[in-house]
């Protein structure tokens, strides 16, 4: 049973990954791409906390929330940048 | 930059990543993390303060100049060489003692300390630039 979870866990990351990847190349405007980049992202952690759990090292955790606060910082940097016009 | 949530919110997010780059720091000899990344984290805690509420605050908030900050790291990491002096091994060596406070045996040593010092040069001269940045733009 967990395992079948996993398993749809994987692939619907999968499916979001690509999505992610497809409005970030087809993204007419600048902010269609910052938000595909902040939802990358987040599908990332969310791979990250799933590869600790299968492999069973949970230090990978703290790296999802490192990677967590940093991306909002990154964010934060582009929506400046996009506030004041390039 | 003038919105409500977000500046409503940085104080806490600036609290919570200094607390998380502490915690970073104090654990990095036996897993991952150390002075480095550590203070890697705060920089970054000081950069959202410092889109927040701007510059000048952060300035307040440090008390130091961050260079200063940067330059007592590295005071701080050579005289962590200096304990070698004493035993006679070479400079940098780790020397380790467990002192028990109320029943509880603490670990100590110079690698901490040397530690803390990177943290502090990372600290000090990452907010720098960052400031510097955002100083620039203002210009």
């Amino acid at each position: 049973m967990a395992e079948t979870i996993l398993q749809i866990a994987g692939v619907l990351i999968f499916f979001s990954i690509t999505m992610g990847v497809v409005r970030l190349v087809i993204g007419p405007t600048m902010i269609d791409r910052v938000v595909a980049i902040d939802m990358l992202t987040v599908v990332s952690i969310s791979l990250i906390a799933l590869y600790a759990h299968i492999s069973g090292r949970f230090v990978y955790l703290d790296v999802a929330l490192v990677y967590g606060l940093l991306s909002f910082l990154a964010v934060l940097a582009i929506a400046r940048f996009l506030e004041k016009g390039p | 930059m003038q919105t409500l949530i977000f500046r409503t919110a940085a104080p806490y997010l600036t609290g919570l990543m200094l607390m998380f780059s502490v915690f970073v720091l104090l654990r990095g000899h036996n897993e991952p993390g150390g002075g480095f990344t550590g203070g890697l984290i705060a920089a970054s805690a000081f950069g959202i303060h410092g889109i927040a509420f701007g510059v000048p605050a952060v300035r307040r908030a440090l008390n130091f100049h961050p260079m200063a900050i940067a330059g007592f790291g590295l005071f701080v990491a050579a005289v962590a060489g200096l304990p070698s002096l004493v035993f006679g091994v070479p400079f940098l060596t780790g020397l380790w003692s467990a002192p028990s406070f109320f029943g509880i045996s603490v670990d100590l040593s110079t690698v901490m300390i040397f530690d803390i010092g990177v943290y502090l040069v990372v600290v000090g001269s990452f907010t720098s630039i960052a400031l510097a940045l955002e100083d620039r733009e203002h210009d």
